[in-house]
């Protein structure tokens, strides 16, 4: 018990260097432009001691919990012979299928109860003037998530380049672009970056680094990473695509309403 | 005292809610597909504790001291300070958030793990340590940057596209370029980099911003500043892969 709190010590003392750029700036721009002693000093100095030792409980449980549970479940749902394949065979993409169901999985259930991905639905319905509802954009950010992760395991299995899938998911969102609401674009794009929270990123990325060492013939540092990029495009695509999908729905009744926000 | 303690634990809960997804996924599959029990459980349990432990407390941290100065900075900065000293604002703001952020620091060490596994740099924790070091800072001077030309496109409100479009065409140039063995990490930490600290900070400027400005939204003018922060990363790690 008593190394457990050693490593914590050992881990805060590095986290200092970690949280300190941001204390300074804060501090050195509140002395230059605010001009005076920000209200509640005793209160915003706890809260810092809170970050420091938060974000150092948090790393070690990382470093415990979240990247091991992503790699054994890499290495479960790799283990020939729960797959039923002989080691030494070479590597078929159609016998990973559980692999693509527990990526699908994650990143549809971790997708979901995103708080900012809640908060920026919510403000798509007010931007959309309530057109665009909160819930079913969640969803479909989510069944967005699942679809792209679930096809960034394929791409590890298969061991195809990453930049294809990624140029392909960019040449969808920009045609998506020109098609889509105007108003509706910037917070498309943020989507992809608010969907992925800080405990899905160790678990997503020890997912894809236990499956590129898994398997025969795939180097971690080659094909492990990638599988967080996925999350990150495919929310655009699906934001776009159910904008699109409700003007096209909406406008088949009446005359397109995009050109009301530009 | 008594609200203190209500209020964390409803930070708990929040924390348990961010793992319980993932919780009841990984538990489905132990039963039903695996059908046996996870290994070295006692230990992961413990982790997960300091997970939602370190979470909670980092979020009421952040809560009680961070949010309410950057919030306040980043109002006061878009009504009253001169264009030079809000674009350093902005990026200091992205350079220092990015550099504290939880995820970033694990996916970073990971990184230089890997690499030096691979033998891509030596393996030894000194080389490792400042690979890790040099990614993160790459990935934060890459957000500050980012902050930047974001604030000045809600400045000039010129359309999101243009910018978003021509980074992607960044990206795809870039990558022809870059050696292979960075395109993953650097793909990634784009969508790493903008989690727990970044987020309610830029989201706070970018309202703040479009709403002094006379005739923009706030809605449409403040948003689009995540996803500069999530693609210039892209673009400034494969550079830092090509000089490393």
């Amino acid at each position: 018990m008593s190394s457990f709190f050693t490593h914590v010590l050992g881990v805060t003392a590095t986290t200092v260097l970690d949280i300190l750029p941001i204390v300074v700036i804060l501090f050195v721009f509140q002395a230059l432009v605010i001009r005076k002693k920000p209200a509640n000093l005793k209160r915003v100095l706890i809260g810092f001691l809170y970050v420091l030792l938060g974000l150092s409980l948090f790393l070690v449980g990382l470093e415990d919990a979240l990247f091991p549970l992503g790699k054994t479940m890499a290495a479960m749902l790799t283990n020939p012979e729960f797959l039923g394949i002989r080691s030494g065979d070479p590597v078929r993409w159609n016998d990973y299928l559980w692999v693509y169901a527990f990526a699908a999985a994650i990143g549809f259930a971790t997708t979901v109860a995103e708080p900012s991905l809640i908060a920026v639905s919510l403000k798509a319905q007010e931007v959309s003037g309530g057109t665009l509802r909160a819930f079913e954009l969640r969803i479909a950010v989510a069944i967005g998530v699942a679809f792209g992760v679930s096809i960034g395991a394929y791409r590890i299995v298969s061991g195809t380049p990453l930049p294809y899938y990624i140029m392909a998911g960019y040449a969808l969102v920009i045609a998506q672009t020109f098609l889509a609401s105007k108003s509706i674009i910037p917070l498309a794009y943020d989507s992809g970056g608010v969907t992925t929270s800080t405990v899905t990123v160790p678990v997503v990325a020890a997912l894809g680094l236990g499956l590129a060492s898994a398997i025969p013939g795939r180097s971690p540092l080659l094909d492990g990473f990638g599988l967080i990029a996925f999350a990150s495009v495919f929310p655009i695509v699906s934001v776009l695509g159910y904008d699109m999908l409700i003007s096209w729905l909406r406008g088949r009744n009446k005359p397109s309403n995009k050109e009301k926000s530009a | 005292m008594n609200k203190a303690v209500l209020g964390f634990l409803k930070l708990i809960i929040d924390a348990l809610r961010d793992l319980l997804p993932i919780i009841l996924v990984i538990a489905f599959f132990q039963i039903v597909v695996f059908q046996q029990p996870f290994p070295n459980l006692g230990g992961i349990l413990v982790g997960l504790v300091c997970v939602v432990l370190g979470l909670a407390l980092f979020i009421q941290g952040l809560e009680m001291g961070l949010f309410p100065i950057g919030e306040a900075m980043a109002t006061a900065m878009t009504r009253k300070g001169s264009l030079a000293g809000l674009l350093a604002f902005a990026f200091m703001l992205g350079f220092g958030t990015t550099v504290a952020e939880p995820a970033l620091i694990a996916v970073a060490a990971e990184a230089a793990d890997i690499a030096g596994q691979a033998g891509a740099i030596s393996d030894n924790p000194d080389a490792k340590a400042s690979y890790a070091f040099g990614l993160r800072m790459t990935v934060a001077v890459s957000v500050g940057a980012a902050l930047v030309l974001g604030v000045f496109r809600i400045l000039v409100g010129w359309p999101i596209q243009y910018f978003i479009i021509g980074g992607y065409i960044l990206v795809v140039v870039i990558t022809l370029f870059a050696p292979p063995e960075i395109i993953g990490i650097a793909y990634d930490s784009g969508g790493v980099t903008t989690s727990t600290i970044t987020v309610p900070l830029v989201t706070a400027l970018g309202v703040g911003l479009a709403s002094t400005i006379k005739g923009r939204n706030p809605l449409l003018d403040g948003f689009g500043l995540i996803a500069f922060a999530s693609l210039t990363p892209m673009i400034f790690v494969m550079i830092f892969g090509m000089i490393a």
